[in-house]
């Protein structure tokens, strides 16, 4: 889906991040976050609520600070420095659970700002961009309405393809089917799935484990901020190795 | 009453309008800056903008003219009393503006910025295409309310001899000795102005209420 920048080193890892620590105020919310994610790997992440995923992921495009450690993105040392802060965000999407869509912008107009300011791309190139993508995500034909007069799946899918539009590296999901009425999360994970297809590197936070056994090359587990297991889809499943494993996914698989 | 007076309450009214227009125009430029120092993350302009909405909220605008009408000749600026009255009725308006307005901005959802921010657009680009629109549209009632009540202030203008509506109807009330006949025109001319105005914001608010419902 993205040509890799010839310069770079094709074995570097996508994402790396080492001994990464984040408090929010005395609460320690990451410890010592080791995670090395190679090109067009997929891993989603679970773990309970508050165990630190989306702390996780949203360190990772710098949408939180974190306190120590190191975090590489396509060959970009994150620090706290503007420009770094940009470089990264360059080359990563991100999808959220509220959608975030710009609801004062049309599904096109959501699709072609970022990169007109960012890629500083013409209007009528960011408009084929756009609509390249939105097909993708098979809503093309509702180029022009706004986000509120779409169904939640379908805002989703235009949250994916706005990201998309950047050309990013790497894609970073934030529970994107939790916000989702239930006849409405297969139609996004298709669309994940069918990125996933393209070699698109991802790391999704869902607790949706069919998608997980479907395109994760690594499941991981987390609980109370830190790492607790990670393994393939199969041997994660079948055979976790921790308690705290075994005791969520028996809470979230039985029902 | 007749078409002499009402000629002179009619300009009045049209300086009355120019006042508001003024103040409004001027109050909308600064107080767009206000609002954006006051949210911003530096204090060297976050404290500042505090200040200015402190100072112009805790102080009547009464005195805020009289300071502008007297205080502005004594800086050196020898200003007529129209343009001492519009610096007054803008600085005025701008912090309440700003107020207004910066509640409306840090009303915008978080996730609005977030998202963004995750797209990578630039911080001149994440406020005015992102959440100033937004913003906006949010602060519609507050701002249209806040309208009305310049407008009814511009008469306190009167005070440093400028004559605008309510002066005029004093000097024409002293000459025909008809206070209640020609206060109760000034007071039904202020009232076509502003009443339309009040249907209005509360149009605004109803229809944003039934959005956020949706």
């Amino acid at each position: 889906m993205t040509e890799p920048n010839s310069a770079r080193n094709a074995t570097a890892p996508m994402i790396e991040m080492r001994h990464v620590e984040k408090f929010y105020g005395p609460f320690h919310a990451l410890k010592d976050v080791n995670l090395t994610v190679a090109k067009g790997e997929k891993i989603v992440l679970c773990g309970p609520s508050g165990s630190g995923k989306s702390t996780l992921i949203r360190c990772i495009n710098h949408l939180e600070s974190i306190k120590s450690g190191e975090i590489t993105v396509a060959g970009h040392r994150l620090s706290d420095s503007q420009k770094a802060v940009d470089a990264v965000r360059r080359e990563v999407g991100m999808v959220f659970q509220q959608f975030n869509l710009f609801p004062h912008k049309t599904v096109l107009e959501n699709c072609i700002l970022a990169p007109m300011r960012v890629r500083g791309l013409s209007r009528a190139e960011a408009e084929a961009t756009g609509r390249k993508y939105l097909e993708r995500v098979r809503i093309g034909d509702q180029a022009a309405k706004y986000p509120a007069q779409l169904s939640g799946g379908q805002q989703q899918r235009v949250a994916i393809a706005r990201a998309l539009c950047m050309e990013p590296m790497a894609m970073l999901f934030d529970e994107p089917t939790s916000a989702l009425d239930p006849e409405m999360v297969k139609e996004v994970l298709d669309t994940m799935v069918l990125l996933a297809r393209d070699g698109m590197t991802m790391i999704c936070v869902t607790h949706e484990m069919g998608f997980a056994r479907q395109v994760a090359d690594r499941v991981i587990f987390m609980a109370d901020g830190a790492i607790v297991e990670e393994n393939d889809p199969e041997s994660f499943f079948r055979a976790p190795a921790h308690a705290r494993t075994r005791a969520f996914l028996g809470e979230i698989l039985h029902h | 009453m007749g078409i002499l007076e009402l000629t002179y309450l009619l300009q009045g009214l049209l300086w009355t309008l120019l006042l508001a227009a003024i103040g409004f125009a001027g109050g909308i430029v600064f107080g767009v800056i206000v609002a954006l120092m006051r949210v911003s993350a530096s204090p060297w302009l976050r404290i500042p903008a505090i200040g200015w909405i402190g100072l112009f909220q805790g102080t009547p605008l009464l005195m805020q003219l009289f300071v502008a009408y007297f205080g502005l000749p004594l800086l050196g600026f020898d200003v007529p009393a129209w343009a001492a009255v519009s610096v007054a009725l803008t600085a005025h308006a701008s912090a309440f503006l700003g107020e207004i307005w910066r509640g409306a901005i840090q009303a915008v959802p978080r996730g609005q910025s977030e998202a963004a921010d995750a797209l990578g657009l630039p911080a001149r680009s994440r406020m005015v295409d992102v959440i100033m629109p937004q913003a906006f549209k949010l602060s519609l009632p507050a701002t249209v309310g806040f309208l009305v009540q310049l407008l009814k202030g511009t008469s306190l203008a009167a005070i440093v001899g400028f004559i605008e509506l309510t002066r005029a109807g004093t000097i024409v009330s002293n000459q025909i000795y008809r206070p209640l006949l020609v206060f109760g025109v000034v007071g039904a001319m202020y009232f076509a102005l502003c009443w339309p105005l009040s249907l209005w914001g509360r149009k605004l608010e109803q229809k944003m209420a039934a959005a956020t419902a949706k």
